[in-house]
């Protein structure tokens, strides 16, 4: 250990970095199967259940899938650029996760590191520079498939993310006039308000001296401009596939499709951890700092689930979900008991297990969105995003700016 | 020779290619692509110099949005390769030395003055707040100017690209 | 430590190549493109300088330099769209006439 010493700068952050990169893809992978079994339910279907237990093999065999399939190469494309485009989708969105951070920093083994891999202090505007180049993705693969379709909708997701990355932009402004910092680490920890819990969080606001404005009109626009940034419905125009085959992935097959579905869903994890920032406190708790007891409520979700999960998985019907369902409701049985029995791992989860609930929530609330919501037509998307969404947020800003004056001389 | 230095030659030979590729190639999208890399290249090189907001600023406004307007525009106007005129051969004979001519003189009117020139920081980032507070005190009118200008600016694109109506 | 001079020669040659391609370029978008490249390169020369001197007056003025060059790309896009339009061509020889 002592040998790798000054090495660790080095290493560690690689270590991040390839966990990291595991857990989004897996969570990406598993996302889009709950994406279809939610729709699925929704819509009163009963969407994948064929490949293992409840469908759980389906990211599995889609992948398998996506690799094994040909990949043609149209006629008359742009190489460059028809290559490129996807990589830089995948790219980008990975990137961007770099910035965020997922807990309180924490110490392990007696070296101090933070919670994700960069703590940058202007981090939400490098988030921000990220996702800004994300349009070229998307445009340039419209553009070099040499199809109709793909143009169209690389043209019509250029003009609509510059659309709304000015609200997108103007609705986290007043989220900065009241953390006075770029840095996404402070403005979570400037929401940490003791013994109110959440109403300390951005979404309520009251401030540890007693004082609180709201930012539930910036958090508002925040997601609907998110949305039309990740290119989900209501906004998804640019694959509207009723109008445009499929947009500016037509041409695309294979691998280089999943890249940009891959991306697609990264982005979304993105986002939602960059709302859950802003807006819903982080790694914050929503209980009170005194009510210790709530600490224990990761094992108290553990081990129900973990037990609801073995005993609904010896009953069925398939011999290898027998197999399968209890061993995972076991994992989770054993892990929920763990972590009740080592209080000293279970303080050191409690930021990134609530951090995961919000940003879970607010993947649900993307998929909710996606089975209730049809779609935009293209001039109400440009006229919803210059005529309502930008002056409020801008409207927002000055009202935080008006209420943070008063508070300050009068 | 330092990490800094590395990073610097490597910053800075990216930018000086992609700049001659804006040249060499013939289609304006690809042209557009190299001025993009010249940017996030200029991007880091702000970075190494310590001006992160720039840097920053750099990648969201000119990355972010005034190239994007550039690829929307040429895909828009569906342009193709450029095509050569006679004209263009001229430009060419007469161009090439003057231009490197143009850039040698400045380089070598730079590198004789400024021998005496402190280096430049790194890592020594200039604070955001800094920067704003020096732009809402000292500069605050031409600051209060160039919204002006983006006004009229906005403006006039909407006058421009407004179709007649008969 | 990278001496000022480097990034100040860097900023030479780009604004060498923009100058370059400003004048070999025949299509109108390259040569408002050239442009830009050219204002990049004197947006380089301004950080450095405000490095060097420890002064942040310079990347004040980068950010007025992007603004302006936003507002400026704003403008001539819209003024080339209409161009493209009329004449069919984006071209800049066939852009020779006051009057079609």
């Amino acid at each position: 250990m002592s040998a790798l010493a000054p090495y660790l700068f080095l290493i560690v952050p690689l270590v991040k970095i390839a966990l990291l990169v595991f857990i989004v893809l897996t969570l990406d992978a598993y996302l889009t199967w709950l994406e279809r079994k939610v729709i699925a339910h929704i819509q009163a279907r009963w969407g994948p259940y064929r490949v293992g237990p409840h469908g759980l093999l389906q990211p599995l065999a889609d992948g398998i899938k996506f690799i094994l399939k040909e990949d043609p190469l149209p006629e008359g494309v742009d190489k460059k650029a028809y290559f490129f485009a996807p990589f830089l989708t995948l790219m980008l969105a990975l990137t961007s996760l770099a910035v965020i951070p997922f807990g309180p920093d924490i110490t392990i083994l007696g070296y101090k590191t933070n919670f994700g891999i960069a703590d940058v202090n202007i981090s939400l505007l490098a988030l921000f520079a990220i996702t800004a180049l994300s349009v070229y993705g998307i445009a340039l693969a419209g553009w070099s498939s040499n199809s109709k379709y793909s143009l169209l909708g690389g043209l019509r997701s250029s003009a609509q993310m510059i659309s709304y990355e000015l609200s997108l932009t103007l609705s986290v402004v007043g989220v900065l006039l009241m953390a006075g910092t770029l840095s996404l680490k402070e403005i979570v920890e400037m929401q940490n308000n003791g013994n109110l819990g959440f109403f300390g969080w951005n979404i309520i606001g009251i401030s540890k001296d007693g004082f609180g404005f709201t930012q539930i009109i910036g958090c508002i626009c925040f997601f609907i401009s998110a949305v039309a940034e990740t290119n989900r419905v209501p906004f998804d125009l640019p694959e509207a596939e009723s109008e445009l085959v499929a947009g500016f992935h037509t041409e695309y097959a294979s691998m280089k499709f999943a890249m940009f579905f891959i991306g697609e869903y990264t982005a979304m994890i993105a986002v939602s951890s960059l709302s859950t920032i802003l807006f819903f406190g982080g790694w914050l708790s929503p209980f009170p700092a005194s009510w210790t007891i709530t600490h224990y409520l990761p094992s108290v979700i553990l081990v129900p689930f973990g037990l609801w999960v073995f005993f609904d998985g010896i009953r069925y019907e398939t011999i290898f979900g027998r197999i399968v369902l209890p061993g995972i409701g076991t994992v989770l049985t054993v892990v929920g008991a763990a972590l009740f029995l080592f209080p000293a791992v279970n303080e050191l989860i409690q930021g990134p297990f609530w951090f995961f609930i919000k940003v879970f929530a607010a993947l649900f609330f993307y998929i909710w969105m996606r089975a209730t919501l049809p779609r935009f037509r293209y001039d109400q998307l440009m006229e919803f995003g210059w005529k309502f969404l930008l002056p409020v947020s801008i409207a927002n800003v000055v009202l935080t700016s008006a209420v943070l004056l008063w508070r300050m001389h009068g | 020779m330092s990490a800094v230095l590395v990073i610097f030659f490597i910053l800075a030979g990216l930018a000086v290619f992609g700049a001659v590729a804006l040249i060499v190639q013939s289609h304006p999208i690809h042209s557009a692509l190299s001025l993009i890399l010249v940017m996030l290249c200029l991007a880091g090189l702000y970075l190494l110099m310590g001006a992160e907001f720039v840097a920053a600023v750099q990648i969201i406004v000119y990355g972010g949005a005034v190239m994007v307007l550039f690829v929307f525009v040429i895909m828009l106007l569906n342009a193709g390769e450029e095509e050569r005129t006679n004209f263009s051969k001229l430009a060419s004979f007469a161009g090439v030395p003057l231009a490197l001519a143009l850039a040698g003189l400045i380089a070598a009117a730079i590198a004789r003055s400024t021998v005496h020139m402190p280096a430049a920081t790194t890592g020594e980032l200039t604070s955001t707040r800094e920067l704003s507070k020096l732009l809402f005190s000292q500069f605050v009118y031409p600051f209060e100017l160039t919204s002006f200008l983006i006004l009229v600016a906005i403006l006039g694109a909407i006058v421009l690209a407004q179709r007649e109506r008969h | 430590m990278v001496p000022t001079s480097y990034y100040l020669i860097l900023s030479a040659v780009l604004f060498g190549l923009g100058v370059l391609a400003f004048v070999f370029k025949r299509n109108i978008i390259t040569i408002f493109m050239a442009i830009e490249l050219m204002l990049n390169a004197v947006n380089l020369a301004f950080v450095a300088f405000s490095q060097a001197l420890h002064k942040s007056d310079g990347e004040v003025f980068v950010l007025f330099v992007i603004v302006v060059a936003a507002a400026e790309a704003a403008v001539g896009l819209g003024i080339i769209i209409l161009t493209a339009r009329n004449r069919r061509s984006l071209n800049v020889e066939r852009v020779d006439l006051l009057k079609l």
